[in-house]
């Protein structure tokens, strides 16, 4: 075999329903992804125009990873749309770069074992930082965000969701039906919020906002009322 | 001496971001810089409009990329200040013409022989964007006191620091002081609220901006011009000189008399 051939079976490119996948393996991040654009090289016409979603399983990556394959595969007309990692930094990184995480299929087996080992309630996303418009985090358990989140910005967590800082943007939780989620924030003002299948009202914006709590009440509304110190 | 280069963005367009090139570039070449101006804005050239040197241009870009001239013979000289140049874009081709990398080769190229690259990148966040942001070793945000251009100016900043560009400064662009003392428009302190950055400066709406845009002699050329002059101070800023914010208000005039009488703020 010669050394080309070694590169390019490499990494494996499959048709999905959203356009292509292709799957790396734990091997060397450099060498996959020498192979997969080398495999693009080889058949421009094949690849012209594609979306392309990648499975890093278990690969750390970068910004700067993430940025120079896509940079890369745009100079081929190959639009990165999609980065599905077992990796929550990668997960993470990719979100914050704009791009999908998770396809239409939900991942098989492996994304199960994560969730049997540790109880839903004891797993958050920590999240230090401004969550700035056109800004996607999507989590399956509880996060938290010290920091703002902005208009324009959604945050969709299948657990709780807590900010320290402004909510002006969207926030789901118990995104799967959870009733029993919560959102808290130091101040809830002018943004729109759902639990489960519930959608609060417009808020209107506090002149002297407090920390408030939103949940469903026992007449099955959305209801946000000031945290009670007591 | 390496060149400093400065992008210019702002996701939403119309915001003022050509202008603001021609005039920072005009202010630092006033002040004896040398600089170039780069239009990023593959296939909807402007900013040799602004300029005053459309009819000028032979090369462009383009060329310069595709080897079918040096980079010397795209550089156009402003016609009143012989340390500026513009690389005009194309406007015949899209923006796939040009890669990041490109970008980054013309940008090293440059370095050595000037104080400023200022790049005008074209609105929205896809290819052109990110070849305006690539070679830039500081960006500024430009954006109106709208709330969709806010939005939008939000979601480049955070694009910017997922790829570790950096924090970028801040130009807000055409505040009107009166719609803000009667709550009508967002004011410096909301925006800068939301966006978390650091300011760099705030320029007045001011009708001579668009006169001196038509006629391709950029407003800080006019001693007088409010916004001429905020544009200095933004280009001295940029020169490591510590100018104070304008006081906007100090305006006068009939109407801010008025209301000073009637007791409005």
């Amino acid at each position: 075999m010669n050394t080309m051939e070694q590169l390019t079976s490499l990494v494996q490119i499959k048709g999905i329903r959203d356009g292509l996948m292709a799957t790396f393996t734990d091997a060397s991040w450099e060498d996959q992804r020498l192979a997969l654009i080398q495999q693009i090289d080889e058949k421009p016409t094949f690849f012209q125009g594609a979306r392309l979603a990648i499975d890093v399983g278990n690969q750390i990556l970068k910004v700067n990873d993430i940025v120079e394959l896509r940079d890369q595969l745009s100079e081929r007309n190959v639009a990165l749309w999609a980065v599905i990692s077992e990796s929550p930094t990668t997960e993470q990184t990719s979100q914050l770069l704009g791009l999908a995480t998770r396809i239409s299929k939900p991942r098989p087996e492996e994304r199960k074992n994560f969730v049997d080992t540790i109880r839903d309630d004891d797993v958050a996303l920590f999240l230090y930082k401004t969550i700035r418009s056109g800004t996607r985090i999507e989590y399956p358990n509880n996060i938290v965000i010290i920091g703002d989140v902005n208009p324009g910005a959604e945050v969709i967590a299948d657990g709780n969701v807590v900010v320290w800082g402004r909510v002006r943007g969207v926030i789901h939780a118990g995104a799967k039906g959870n009733r029993n989620a919560f959102i808290c924030a130091l101040d809830l003002s002018a943004s729109q919020l759902r639990i489960a299948d519930e959608v609060s009202a417009e808020l209107k914006p506090h002149k002297n906002p407090k920390p408030e709590i939103a949940s469903i009440n026992e007449e099955g509304k959305l209801q946000a009322e000031f945290w009670n110190v007591s | 001496m390496t060149a400093q280069v400065i992008t210019l963005t702002s996701g939403k367009g119309g915001v003022g971001k050509t202008t603001a090139v021609a005039n920072l570039a005009t202010a630092l070449a006033m002040d004896g810089k040398r600089v170039v101006c780069m239009d990023g804005d593959i296939g909807l050239r402007n900013l040799d409009v602004v300029m005053g040197l459309e009819n000028r241009i032979v090369y462009d870009i383009v060329d310069v990329i595709e080897g079918r001239c040096k980079l010397k013979q795209a550089m156009i000289r402003d016609k009143k200040l012989p340390e500026m140049y513009l690389i005009p874009a194309a406007q015949t081709r899209d923006k796939n013409a040009v890669s990041p990398s490109d970008m980054m080769r013309i940008c090293n190229d440059l370095k050595p022989d000037f104080d400023f690259v200022i790049i005008d990148s074209p609105a929205g966040i896809e290819r052109g964007f990110r070849n305006a942001i690539a070679p830039a070793d500081k960006v500024l945000v430009v954006t109106n006191p709208e709330v969709s251009a806010v939005r939008d100016a939000d979601r480049v900043v955070g694009i910017l620091e997922a790829e570790e560009k950096g924090s970028p400064l801040l130009i807000l662009n055409r505040l009107n002081p009166t719609l803000v003392k009667n709550n009508d428009m967002l004011s410096a302190e909301d925006v800068l609220d939301l966006l978390g950055i650091q300011l760099l400066g705030i320029v007045p709406e001011d009708e001579n901006v668009v006169i001196g845009s038509n006629k391709g002699a950029p407003v800080v050329t006019d001693a007088k011009s409010r916004a001429g002059q905020a544009f200095r101070n933004i280009a001295k800023r940029l020169q490591g000189q510590d100018v104070p914010l304008m006081n906007l208000e100090s305006q006068g005039g009939l109407w801010s008399a008025i209301q000073r009488l009637t007791g409005r703020k």
